[in-house]
């Protein structure tokens, strides 16, 4: 007997039952289809402007930094200011989004903007987002063509575009954001969920920034909601 | 890792006589930071509730659920790998290793990994294993196990991992002997960050396989088991069975109590998905991936009296606030899982030959249970070891007596109560002038500790008794 006929077996056997029947069978799958939500907390349910609010709260309390744009035209200066006040080299790695390319950033002729996945040597990152959940101050990156994962761990500084209008309550609401933006189709191969710049406090539990992801995390959160393509 | 679970009493004596070791582990603040993030999130006990509920209901359905993820892993082009053994769990890594001509192997932290030995026996056939996680890279420095599920290192004080570092890292030119955590990281970061872009083969652990969309979850602090995965040819899960959950909503409610469980976060800074190898038109990510689910004796606690430990989420609660864990450390438990979770689990995979001690190594004080978000009853997991010990007639000698005496007794109220009246009057006219003793017959290992206070009066079921006003109903 193979070793997965095997498990297979032990299990039902220790379960005391056979394979499951049809009907049992077709429950399973209706709950997998219909994935219930379970507990959402309270703090989740806000009006939007008070999700706004608390996503910048939470996000600051897990270390991360923000600025609020008012609207995509702005980005290239934010990152440029960004870049200044922490003595950074004017030079960034920018996810190849069409929507970020479409940016000015020829209004700072001094950034060198480089597109592509991250190199070894890159010191800041661009990259956008596809939601924040205000419950805990999170990210969500979902990899693909427009947004390479190594934007969001190999460079010192990771700088994330996240329009107001991506920004949801709880978990669940980013999850039904994907699902639609996905169609039932292939799921992406990544999706990271990023709360505040890399840490670690293995050492007599002092905490430390910067184990082996970024050491910043800069969010911009761009006030319009227009942008209909970028919405993707 | 050889096992050193029999030998706990020597280990535990020698870990409360190290005081390095007393050092490092006297100013733990987990539970500070678990209680504030508790406080934070009203529906936290309700949540506790619906996660207990969601692990039940997979463990009923456990076969249906692990036949649906691998099909939904084989639908997005990765692979599953069922092993019995440890044993068939390192074949299957070493196949895929091999399979792409890997010559060195980033690691993200793995409790499996741990438990199948995989760092030794990739080095044994020639490949090179690189833990990633800071505190598991400095215990690979040193060659020893994790003290600890979440915080591997969390044994040893700086100036331990300082020397460790001028030793290891001159190799890479680095001869100054460093102070401070924040160089110590900085130095390993740099390091490491070469082994990375090296690497040909990712292994990392999994928090949590979603049936619904064929994926696994990683939760870390440092990023580490991202840039495994991602900077691979290959990524490899190393999984068990009883990570499933059903959906991505199953899932959220188990991370809104996991973080805050383990280390008071609200989230840890990175949860990552892996749902198959990279696409076509992605940019980068691993080439092949593949999920390697480990039994070794779970499954057969499923319909058992220790059935319930199979929820457990690996958060460390439990360690975290146990009085015995605090006082020795992770190491003296003698394998992979210390404190209390560890004591109910390995008993279940090492035997109770071997492991025996680990469920008498506790007071049963009841504070793993009352912190831990899936709700595992622990104590009481622990007692039933205790019972099988006693069936299987492992227990010394000299308790049996005494718990046969005891039962004797117990079984005879009257006897009972007679004899208990009789020698706590002895005990009470004979300590009367010093009002305890240093030293009692038959109690030679309790009194060596500590002095036994000589009884004042009646027995508590006479004082109960004199009360008489039905409190006891």
């Amino acid at each position: 007997m193979s070793a997965r006929e095997d498990m297979l077996a032990q299990m039902r056997r220790a379960l005391g039952r056979g394979v499951l029947d049809e009907a049992k069978k077709a429950e399973l799958e209706a709950r997998l289809a219909a994935h219930p939500r379970n507990l959402v907390p309270k703090r989740a349910q806000l009006d939007h402007p008070a999700q706004v609010e608390l996503f910048i709260e939470m996000a600051e309390r897990a270390a991360a930094t923000t600025v609020r744009v008012a609207s995509l035209a702005e980005v290239p200066t934010a990152v440029a200011e960004f870049l200044a006040a922490q003595n950074l080299p004017a030079a960034i790695r920018l996810a190849p989004d069409p929507g970020l390319q479409a940016m000015p950033w020829r209004d700072r002729p001094l950034l060198k903007v480089e597109t592509g996945i991250a190199q070894p040597g890159d010191r800041a990152s661009v990259s956008p987002a596809f939601a924040g959940v205000a419950e805990t101050g999170t990210l969500m990156m979902v990899s693909g063509p427009t947004s390479p994962t190594t934007l969001n761990f190999l460079p010192e500084n990771h700088i994330v575009v996240l329009r107001a209008d991506q920004i949801v309550g709880p978990f669940e609401d980013a999850w039904d954001r994907l699902r639609a933006a996905r169609r039932g189709a292939d799921f992406p191969r990544a999706i990271n969920f990023i709360t505040g710049p890399s840490r670690s406090a293995d050492i007599e539990q002092q905490l430390v920034m910067g184990a082996h992801g970024p050491r910043r995390l800069h969010i911009i959160l761009v006030a319009e909601d227009s942008n209909a393509q970028a919405k993707a | 890792m050889q096992p050193t679970c029999h030998a706990f009493k020597e280990n535990a004596h020698a870990a409360l006589n190290d005081a390095t070791l007393q050092r490092a582990i006297s100013k733990l603040g987990f539970q500070a930071a678990r209680a504030a993030a508790v406080a934070r999130l009203p529906e936290f006990e309700a949540l506790r509730d619906r996660g207990r509920d969601i692990k039940n209901h997979v463990l009923e359905n456990l076969d249906f659920y692990l036949e649906r993820f691998e099909a939904k892993v084989r639908e997005r082009g990765g692979e599953v790998h069922w092993c019995r053994t440890p044993a068939e769990a390192r074949e299957a890594v070493l196949a895929i290793c091999r399979g792409v001509g890997a010559r060195t192997v980033t690691k993200g932290k793995s409790m499996i990994g741990e438990e199948i030995a995989i760092n030794d026996y990739l080095a044994a056939n020639g490949i090179t294993p690189i833990e990633t996680d800071f505190g598991e890279y400095i215990i690979q420095l040193r060659h020893e196990p994790p003290s600890h599920i979440i915080a591997p290192a969390i044994h040893l004080t700086k100036d331990q991992v300082s020397d460790t570092f001028l030793e290891s890292h001159r190799q890479y030119g680095k001869t100054r002997r460093l102070a401070e955590p924040g160089e110590m990281l900085a130095e390993a970061r740099e390091i490491l960050r070469e082994k990375f872009i090296a690497a040909d083969v990712g292994i990392t652990g999994a928090n949590f396989l979603v049936a619904e969309t064929g994926s696994s979850f990683i939760v870390t602090n440092e990023g580490n088991g991202d840039l495994t995965q991602t900077l691979t040819k290959a990524h490899i899960v190393l999984a068990t069975p009883e990570k499933l959950v059903p959906t991505l909503e199953d899932a959220t409610t188990l991370l809104r109590l996991l973080a805050r469980s383990a280390t008071g976060q609200e989230m840890s800074v990175y949860t990552t998905m892996s749902t198959g190898p990279r696409r076509p038109d992605d940019l980068d990510g691993p080439a092949a991936y593949h999920v390697v689910i480990l039994d070794n004796g779970r499954t057969a606690l499923l319909g058992t009296e220790f059935q319930d430990i199979l929820r457990c989420i690996k958060c460390a609660a439990c360690l975290n606030h146990c009085p015995v864990y605090n006082t020795i450390g992770g190491h003296a438990y003698g394998w992979v899982y210390p404190g209390p979770m560890g004591s109910v689990l390995t008993p279940a995979i090492l035997g109770v030959e071997e492991a025996g001690d680990l469920p008498n190594a506790t007071t049963l004080c009841g504070r793993c249970e009352s912190v831990c978000p899936m709700r595992i009853p622990l104590p009481k997991m622990l007692r039933h070891w205790r019972e099988r010990e006693y069936e299987k007639g492992l227990s010394p000698p000299r308790y049996r007596a005494g718990l046969r005496v005891w039962a004797w007794f117990a079984k005879r109220p009257g006897l009972y109560h007679l004899a208990a009246r009789f020698g706590m009057s002895v005990l009470g006219a004979l300590g009367r002038r010093k009002g305890r003793f240093h030293r009692l017959p038959f109690a030679g290992g309790w009194t060596s500790g500590r002095d036994m206070p000589a009884p004042e009066g009646p027995t508590f079921h006479a004082l109960w008794a004199a009360r008489g006003d039905g409190a006891g109903a």
